[in-house]
């Protein structure tokens, strides 16, 4: 403590103290802070479960201490719908990359979706599968260039970029769906909100609750984080635009 | 303008992303590019303390909970509790 001052923002102790190995200015490790403040500001440390991808954030479990059971690539949400269903007064969320959630584990994804399995899906959604070594993913934008698509994403072979977001938020028994970011202070404060609503809507019982990150790898996307920030504001928000999809309606929450 | 708050930056937990400089409204952080901490990276640092507002921009968009901020109490009041 400093004499004369008062404490205003401190790490959330959610956290471990293991220093966090995703790549410098990732947003991995925004929303492992902003998850973790939430389950702080919530007080369900000792019922929150969350479940990891393959990916960078195999690592997660080692980050978030709360308790959490790795699953097979792309495999999160059935663990997760197996998890809840057994433990239904805990908080859940699986927290996932695009490869794993929208490329190997699209049906889970979907189906878990369609069941309203009522967990909450953390979908970080770079653009690219960053542990790796910076392949094309199902969300590469039009004409982006990764290892995989040196010349750039080529929509006539490949498709246009998966939508999740706009796709999930179809199903009926989807009660949540936003898109947030972290890449300035007002969207980081957003993304956290979000993150809140969506455990609460959880605890209500609502159904599926889904926030997808529009997220950055700066080191898949060959860039400096502040250039990663650039790219997401002139490249990836009038694609995969910042909004809510879809929110419970007032008299159920 | 006398300081309204500071931040402690944890210079080992800091990986020199340099996303916090230019959030901050009154420009009171800066990178250090001539030292690094013991992983080799640089690090931010508060650089004008005087023009601190407490606004917690820094220590939202940091990535790695680096940065703790604090407010500083009111003078005034703070003579009336200790007097
Ligand atoms: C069954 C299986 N297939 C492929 C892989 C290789 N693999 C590891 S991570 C990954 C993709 C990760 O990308 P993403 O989910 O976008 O996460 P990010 O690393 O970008 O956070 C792949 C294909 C694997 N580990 N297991
Ligand atoms: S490779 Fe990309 S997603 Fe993985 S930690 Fe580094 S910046 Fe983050
Ligand atoms: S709290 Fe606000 S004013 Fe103070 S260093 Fe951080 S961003 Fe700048
Ligand atoms: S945002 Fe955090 S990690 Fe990045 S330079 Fe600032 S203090 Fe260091």
């Amino acid at each position: 403590m400093k004499k004369g001052y008062k404490l205003i923002y401190q790490r959330p102790k959610t956290l471990t103290d293991t220093r966090i190995n995703y790549c410098p200015g990732c947003f991995h490790t925004t929303m492992h802070k902003l998850l973790m403040e939430v389950v702080d500001e919530m007080g369900i440390q000792e019922k929150t479960v969350g479940v990891c991808p393959v990916g960078c954030s195999v690592f997660a479990y080692n980050y978030m201490n709360v308790d959490m059971q790795e699953a097979a690539h792309g495999r999160a949400a059935a663990v997760a719908t197996g998890i809840k269903r057994m433990l239904p007064d805990r908080y859940v969320f699986s927290y996932q990359g695009d490869g794993d959630l929208a490329a190997i584990g699209t049906a889970e994804t979907l189906h878990a979706c369609n069941r309203g399995e009522n967990f909450t899906f953390i979908f970080i959604n770079n653009g690219i599968y960053g542990m790796t070594g910076g392949q094309m993913a199902p969300t590469t934008l039009e004409g982006q260039k990764t290892t995989t698509s040196p010349y750039g994403r080529d929509v006539e072979k490949i498709g246009m970029p998966l939508k999740m977001a706009e796709i999930v938020s179809q199903f009926d028994r989807v009660a949540y769906v936003e898109r947030v970011s972290c890449n300035t202070p007002a969207n980081s404060r957003k993304a956290k909100k979000a993150l809140r609503n969506a455990l609460e809507y959880q605890g209500k019982k609502l159904g599926t609750t889904f926030i997808e990150v529009a997220s950055n790898c700066p080191s898949g996307w060959k860039m400096t984080p502040e250039e990663s920030l650039k790219w997401l504001e002139d490249k990836v928000f009038p694609y995969y635009p910042l909004k809510v999809f879809k929110k419970p309606d007032k008299k159920e929450v | 303008m006398p300081a309204k708050g500071t931040v402690d930056i944890d210079i080992e937990r800091c990986k020199g992303c340099n996303l916090c400089v230019p959030s901050c409204p009154t420009d009171c952080l800066a990178l250090n590019t001539s030292d690094t901490n013991s992983y080799g990276l640089h690090y931010a640092y508060l650089d004008k303390e005087e023009d601190c507002i407490a606004c917690m921009n820094c220590a939202v968009i940091c990535p790695d909970a680096a940065i703790t901020v604090y407010r500083k109490e009111d003078q005034s009041k703070q003579r009336r509790t200790h007097g």
